[in-house]
This record gives structure tokens, sequence and C-alpha cells, in this order.
């Protein structure tokens, strides 16, 4: 067992982990951060998309001793839902129907939300490129890559 | 009319048609799920699969010592140790009464007969240690011959079941001259080749997986008075009923709970080995129990779709009037005869004559044995593989013709002015106007200035050629008819229920038999209850996939669930219109014939005086003052059966680019106008088109599940089995004409899997349009660029290779070159 100490969504927290925990296991397990899901053991499927110090990794690629002394920000700690906020993300996929089952879609906006901080005005080639590594079955990305366009129209307007 | 009147009809349109946002995505989009894996109970134990690597195999020892005592392992067991507690996986639709099927048990003691078949389960307290022991799990195998290849399999070559003496598991045909609904084929047949026009063709239907993005997971909680299961399923009502009827647990001490679902698409149509022996072992043990499967193992255990050949008879006469229609089907089950099993096929065999009127019809199909994983529902569902071969054969004629392939199926297909028109296998096609959406279809894509692109392309040799693709397809939806799937030796029946609680504060339950997993339903059911009730869209509750909540239901696949499951609502609710009539008349001091229902209210005709149906509901939970004579209750419930099928069709066009030097296709432009009747709600019906064409879409290019030589699944991850990308996708163009349907009152047809049955075919006549003028008409699914690059030069010789061109290796030789310990 390893001591590990990290912030996870804004709380410090500290376990006793096996050096091969993934990050992804320590978020559900340990911490029931279960709205960061598994959809796969080959890390093709995103599903597991989290920030580390704030940009997006896979969180079954990273073993959660390596996230000693860092910062993890999960689909939980993106905005304050408990006030009943959104991220502006969030509000997007909701509002363009990026999402039917759901499954995908904590990975899918944790990615999109670093995808629209690296390239804030994104073409939609520029998009589809950025969320390749996110799988989705049920939407054909149509509307996710609407919903990421849509932010980033937001993005725009905030700025302007 | 009135003014009160005129506002209600008005407010009538309010919801239905409407593009709400969902009632789901606030908890989806926040974290805040309750997939199964989430749940956890306190004691819970975990399992592991120790699964089989031989596709078919004698299991002669197992050797659980290690196992057990390796750490925090609670218990080993095996397909003898759990013998008959474990129940047996049903097959619901025998379709003949000589169907050979072998017994499919949870977990067999004796033989294995698929690569990936369960042979032992560890518990332990921990998943990960639950793993690390079942890797101690020594299972001794003699290894026998596999039935493998799907034609061969069908000559008995090699038998997948010893026991069964045979591999053809079952045959069943429709003849439209036997049924008295049309003419005998081979007459039909025998005399276009005589002057007419007879195209024969031979198509593949690869073996699909279907790639439900959350894992199956189950957790079963035995200790209560009720067992209680948790599971990714599709089906929570008929999983119940499997266990109940194969495990000798009371149906009553069985409650089945799907919870937040990640998808289906008929992956999760099934009642599965995992669940059975999640459930035994809970029941041994006596703790709450959890089983999520890895991807790796929902690759080789979860249920394959389509894997069918497809031989193909189109008459013609020589002007392109079709007249007769041939099918022989090879269907591949796998290794057993699944929930639907041969009845996926079947569900096809209606719908080869799409939206032609052929005259003479026959379907066949022979259901076949292997040992592979077994095989059942995937979107669409026997449907797409019929629409494919219908539709490539139409292009097949046009090219015979040498007309353009709209032109050949507008000769061919069901004028507007003739529905309802009864079809060559005997069904009444309730509504459609073909002529409408490939109008619009044809005008969103610019088909005739691509058709000119293609033309100045072909005559200027370009290397990329454009090919331009068509499917004008039409479905059976909304299973179904309960004397129908009596009459087809299906096991259960088609309806679906519904009920209306009426709350003391006015808000309302709608509790559906209906299982969503991503379709919608809590959206589009609060759409039709609040206003058929007139109630707030906010304040309907839509519960569903509890078997204690929703204590009837035959859950969600077949794009059943608005056409059959949203006519049970509406059913509901008018009965709680009516239920709570006589009590507003009473309390109103009115007669009952004098108040009418609108917006929500009732008044009293010719006065002011009217109260609300949330007022109506206090009163009556309050009960201080009702009329004599009838209860105090309103809540209402419907069991709907539905009177028939119906018919969604569209157009689908594609627009695809091959480049001739390398095969690589790319999609250029995919245009499709539906008819799915009157949209509930077009933010939904969007959704749900543009995932269905992009399930096609992956077929006819990227998707197929291989196997090598020893029945080993070798596409068995994300990174073999080609999943559609953001970046190998494009947005599509998607409209709609509107038909309504005249079998349900609410005007609508299925959309779930139209755009999946639609597309595939569209693409792959896009990608043979675009080099048949290089000799090409057939390339294989998926269309990889090394079929399509193989298909432009079939006739080129036999040295493709220029003897010059760098080797990448050397038969028999290393696959790498010796490193000779560099590096060490």
């Amino acid at each position: 067992m390893t001591k590990i100490e990290l912030t996870v969504d804004g709380a410090a927290v500290s376990d006793d982990v096996e050096p091969r925990m993934l990050l992804v296991q320590y978020l559900r397990e340990k911490l029931g951060k279960t709205g960061t899901v598994i959809g796969c053991d080959t890390s093709n499927c995103g599903a597991c998309t989290v920030h580390l110090d704030g940009t997006s990794v896979k969180s079954c690629n990273v073993l959660a001793v390596q996230a000693n002394g860092r910062t993890v920000t999960t689909i939980e700690g993106l905005a304050d839902a408990a006030e009943g906020e959104l991220h502006p993300v969030q509000e997007a996929f909701r509002e363009c129907h990026g999402l039917q089952c759901g499954f995908c879609t904590p990975g899918m906006i944790m990615q999109a939300v670093d995808l629209l901080a690296e390239n804030p005005h994104p073409s939609e080639e520029e998009v589809r490129l950025g969320m390749e590594g996110n799988l989705c079955r049920c939407t054909g990305y149509h509307n996710i890559v609407k919903s990421v366009l849509h932010a980033a129209g937001q993005n725009e307007g905030a700025t302007a | 009319m009135t003014a009160t009147q005129d506002r209600a009809a008005g407010e009538a349109q309010k919801e239905i048609g409407r593009d709400r946002r969902r009632k789901e995505d606030q908890r989806l989009i926040t974290g805040r799920t309750r997939w199964t894996d989430n749940i956890t109970l306190p004691g819970m134990l975990h399992l592991a699969m120790v699964r089989s690597p031989f596709a078919h195999a004698t299991i002669t020892s197992i050797d659980v010592e290690a196992a057990k005592s390796s750490r925090n392992v609670v218990a080993v067991l095996t397909g003898t140790d759990l013998a008959d507690t474990q129940g047996v996986i049903i097959n619901a639709w025998p379709i003949s009464p000589e169907q050979v099927s072998p017994t499919h048990l949870p977990m067999p003691a004796d033989r294995v007969s698929f690569a990936g078949e369960i042979v032992a389960v560890v518990v332990a307290r921990t998943p990960a240690e639950a793993r690390d022991a079942a890797e101690l799990v020594d299972v001794e195998y003699d290894v026998l011959p596999a039935a493998l290849d799907l034609k061969e399999a069908a000559t008995d070559a090699v038998l997948a079941h010893p026991d069964l003496g045979t591999n053809r598991s079952a045959t069943w045909q429709f003849d439209s001259a036997q049924a008295g609904t049309g003419g005998d084929v081979e007459e039909t047949i025998a005399k276009a080749r005589d002057g007419g026009i007879v195209i024969e063709r031979e198509y593949r239907q690869q073996r699909l997986i279907p790639a439900f993005m959350e894992p199956r997971s189950t957790v079963v909680d035995p200790t209560g008075e009720q067992l209680t299961m948790w599971s990714a399923t599709q089906i929570p009502h008929v999983l119940r009923f499997a266990l109940a009827a194969t495990t000798g647990v009371s149906e009553s001490k069985i409650r089945v709970i799907a919870p937040d679902v990640g998808g289906g698409f008929g992956g999760k149509l099934q009642t599965t080995p995992e669940e059975f022996i999640t459930f035994a072992v809970a029941r041994r043990l006596g703790k709450p129990i959890k089983y999520t499967e890895t991807r790796s193992e929902s690759f080789l255990a979860c249920h394959h779709g389509r894997d069918q050949w497809q031989k193909i008879t189109l008459a013609a006469e020589a002007d392109g009037t079709v007249t007769g229609l041939k099918v022989e089907l090879l269907t591949d089950l796998g290794s057993y005869n699944a929930l639907l099993g041969g009845g996926t096929p079947v569900l096809g065999a209606f719908m080869f004559n799409a939206i032609y009127k052929f005259k003479a019809y026959q379907f066949n199909v022979q259901t076949v044995l292997t040992n592979k994983t077994w095989t059942d529902a995937y979107r669409g569902a026997g449907r797409p593989e019929a629409t494919f071969a219908i539709e490539r054969t139409m292009d097949e004629l046009a090219a015979e013709l040498g007309v353009d392939p709209l032109e050949i199926r507008e000769k061919n297909w069901i004028r507007h002015d003739e529905f309802p028109f009864t079809s060559v296998c005997g069904l009444t096609y309730d509504s459609g106007n073909y002529e409408a959406a490939t109008a619009r279809a044809k005008e969103m894509l610019g088909y005739d200035a691509l058709r000119a692109e293609q033309q100045r392309r072909r005559e200027a040799g370009d290397r990329v050629q454009l090919g331009i693709g068509v499917s004008t397809f039409t479905e059976m939806c909304g299973l179904a008819p309960s004397r129908v799937l009596g009459s087809l030796d299906y096991g259960a029946g088609g309806w679906e229920h519904a009920s209306v609680r009426m709350l003391a504060t006015g808000k309302v339950e709608l509790v559906t038999g209906a299982s969503a997993h991503g379709q919608g339903h809590e959206t589009v059911f609060s759409q039709i209850v609040a206003d058929r009730l007139g109630v707030p869209f906010e304040d309907v509750e839509v519960l569903h996939g509890d078997t204690q909540v929703a204590h009837k239901g035959m859950d969600t696949y077949g794009s059943r669930s608005l056409v059959v499951g949203g006519e049970a609502v509406v059913r509901a609710a008018e009965k709680v219109i009516e239920k709570a009539k006589p009590i507003a008349a009473h309390l109103l001091e009115a007669n009952v014939d004098d108040l009418e229902f609108a917006a929500g209210r009732f008044g009293v005709r010719g006065t002011d005086q009217g109260m609300t149906i949330q007022e109506v509901a206090l009163a009556t939970f309050a009960a201080h003052d009702y009329p004599e004579g009838i209860e105090p209750y309103i809540d209402a419930e419907s069991t709907y059966d539905p009177v028939d099928f119906n018919y969604p069709h569209g157009t689908h066009l594609c627009a695809m680019e091959v480049d001739t030097e390398t095969g690589a296709v790319k999609m250029r432009k995919y245009t499709c106008c539906d008819d799915i009747g009157n949209v509930m709600n077009p933010l939904i019906v969007a959704g749900q088109v543009h995932g269905g064409v992009t399930q096609g879409i992956a077929q006819a290019l990227w998707e197929e599940a291989v196997y090598d030589d020893n029945g080993t699944l070798v596409s068995g991850s994300f990174v073999d089995y080609l999943l559609p990308t953001s970046a190998d996708t494009i947005s599509y163009d998607t409209d709609h004409t509107t038909s309504p349907s005249t079998t349900n009152s609410l005007g609508a047809k299925g959309v779930g899997e139209a755009g999946t049955i639609a597309s595939t075919p569209a693409v792959v006549n896009a990608v043979v349009d675009a080099v048949r003028h290089l000799g090409v008409n057939d390339i294989q699914m998926p269309c990889t660029p090394e079929r399509v690059w193989r298909a432009i030069h079939a006739h080129d010789g036999d040295a493709p290779t220029p003897a010059d061109a760098m080797p990448h290796f050397e038969a028999d030789a290393l696959n790498q070159d010796p490193t000779d310990g560099a590096g060490q």
C-alpha cells in the first residue's frame, strides 16, 4: 500500500492504495465518484476522462499513485450541481441533445472542456479530431459536435 | 366552437411536437447517475468469471484449490457446484416445432461450445482479488474440432454440438402462393428467364457486435424477503420471468430493476449467463453480489448480431417491372439459440419485398449452430438484413437496365394513393408517401448536380470517383400484436402497460412497462401525459424499469415503446379523465353530460364553473365528498395490445468518394428524409436518426467481428473492432415528411431502428456506384480500402504487388528481425 494525498473536486483526500490501482478505480471505489465511468479496458473509449491538473486524461490510463500531490476534477466537480449550476459545456450538451444513454457523456464533457480551453473557437473539423478519443454509440457524434460548437459560441458571447 | 375549446385545441398541440430538452439529462450531465456498477451494498462480494479460451472442448478437470486459497476469496464455483440451481437460458422463439437446440446452461460442467463461455466463477471481497484468483483456476480441456465457418457448418462437416447430430437448427419458410397472398415464385422466375430479367446475387451480412457503451453489470441482493436484481438490461420483465421459470424461485420473490442503462441496441435484449450466475451465487452465499464485465468480456460473450449469407433471386419483366423475389438465408446462431435466436431473421421475412409491388415472394431461412458467440437481435433485427439485400438488388436491376436507381424504384414502389396497401406477404402497410420523401431527399442532397459531377469525373477518368447511393426503405415496427406473435410461435405477447397515478398535490406519476436505456421516454411520455391531462410537463414523473413499480411490462426493443407503450399511456390517461369526470360533476353540482374536459379542466358547458383535474385529485384524496356507488380513486391503467404494425419509411441518399488507387472511401454527404408519422419530439427523433444512421454506416464501412481458424475472436477490443469515432463520421442532413400512422391514436411510427435499417445499403450502393464503370458490381462489407481496391483490380491479373515492393515478411520466417542480444 502506498499513501497518496491529492485534491479531488476541490476536496483534499488521502488514502492508502495498492500501487496498481488505477485512478478511475480510486475515484469510483474509494471516493464514490461514480459519475466517472469505465467503458473499456484498452484506453480507447474515453468514458473515464477527467482533468489532472487541468488537462484531460483517461483516468484508466493513470495510476492512483501518479495523482499524488495533484489536482483532479471529475464531472461531479465541474460545476456546483448542488447549487443548480451547470458548466456551459454541460448546458450545451443538454441544449443540443448531445447525449442519449449518457454513459459516455461525463468523458465527452470533460474532453470538450479541455478542447475548448486549448482552442476556444474550433472549426467542426477541429472538434471532430479533438473528440476522437471518446467513443459514443448513441448519437453518431452529430449532436456532440454540435454541442461543443454551441459551447464555443457561448465562449465567444462571454468574451465579446 | 367556444373560446375555451379554441384555446384547448391550441394547447393540445403544446407539448406533443415540441422540441423539449430532455428530463433525463440533468443527472446524466452532472454524473449523478445510477449505473448498475455504481451500486454498492454492505458486505457486497464481487465475481470474476473464468472463461474458456477454446471454441469447442470437453472440460476434463477444474482445479480451484489455488484460487480458493487466494487472498480474500470467499468461494470458487463450477458448473458442477451450481448444477440445477443455476437455471437455464431460455429461447423464447422456437421458429419451428422441429427446431434442434442445445440446452443452454449458464455455466456448463462438461463441455464448452464457444470461446468465452464461463466454466467457473470466483467470489471475492474486491473485484481485483476476484480477478487475481480467476487467473489461478486451472482448467484442463480436451479440445474438440470446432464448427466455425457458416456455410461449412451448414453441411454438418463438424458438429458444434455432437449430441444433436446436426448443426441445422431449424428452417422457416414463407411462400406467397401457399399463403394465398401472391403467386408462385418459381413460376415467376422461370417466366423471367424467358425474355425478362433475372438478377441473382449473394450478399454477406457480416457478424457485428452491439458495443453499447456501458458494459453489462448485475447486482443481486438476497438479504431481504425478495431477491432484488439490478441489471444493465433492456428487459427487466422478461428477465424476471426467465429467472422464475427456470430456477424454481417464485416470481413474486424476484424483483428486477434496470436502473440507468447505458445503451442496448438489442445487445441487452437478452437474459444472460452472467445474470443467472450472479443470481445463483447470491442465493447460495446469502450475500449481495456484483458482477461487472470488462469490455473484453463484453466483446466475447455479449450476443453478436447479423451474420447471414443471403441468396437473392429477383425476377422482373424486360421493362424492369419486378415480378418475383426469392430469398434463401443461412444464418449463424452461434453456439446457442438465444432469446429470439432464429426469430431474428424471421423478423426480416416480410420485409425483403420492401416497398415494391412484387407479385410472388418466397422467404427461406436455415438457422445454423456453430462454435462462436451466440447471435441475436442487434438494432433492426432482421430488417436491416432484408433492406440491405433488396436495396442492393434494386440497384443491380437498375444497372442491368442502364437506368437511374431511383427510376427503377419509382417504377415499382407503392404509390401514395394506393395506401393502405396489402403487400405480397399479406401485411397491410398503413400509410406512406415514397414520392414525397424521395423528392425531398433528392432536393436536400442536390441529387441532379451530383449525378452531373459524377458523369464529369467518370469521363475525365479522375483518380477519385464519386458514387451516389440510394436506399428507399420501409420497416415494420411496433412489436407486436400478440396474436401475430402467437401465430409465429413466439413465447410471449406484444402488449404494453401503463398506469397513471394522480397524486394528492396535483403531481402525476406515469408508470410504464417500457424500459428505456437512452431513448428519452421520460421526456416524451411526459409530453404525452401533459397534453392529455392538461398538466404541466414538469409535473409528470415517469417511472419505469423496476418490476415492483412497473409490475407489468414487455420492455423496450423493436421500435415499440412509443407506438405500443405510448398508446397505453394515452389510454390510461383517458381513463383517468373518465374516472375523474363523475367526481368533478358531483363537486360542481352539475350533470356529467354537461361537463367538458379541456386543457386540464372540467368545465360546465355554458358557464364559467369548473375545476382542474388536480383539484379533483386532491378532493379524491380527501374523499370527504364524492358520489355514491363509486370508489374515491381516479388512478387508471391500460394494457394495450397493438392492432397492427406500423410502417415507417424514408429515402436515404449518400454520396461517397472512392480513391481508385488506394481503395480508400470518404463520405461526402449523407441526406435522409424519413416518414415516421407524427413526431412527438423532433429533437429526440433527430438523435435517433443520427445514431441509427451511424450504426448502419459502420456496418457498411468499418465493423466486423472476425474469428480466426481456431474460433478465437480476433476483433475483441475497441482497438480491433472499429467503432466509428467523431473523426470518422460527418454531420448529416435530416428531414421528415409526415404520413400519420393509422394504427395508433398518436399517429406515430417507430424511429429507433429506422436509420440503421436504411443507411447500410445507401452507403454500399454509393461505393459500388462510384466504381461500377470499372467493372465492379459488389463489394463485401465492411467496404475496407483493401476490399474496394481488390474489387477495382479484380480483373487486373494475379500480380498486384510489383516484385520490387518491400516485403513485409516472408512465409515461415520470423515476423521481426532477430535482435541478436541487442539492447541487453
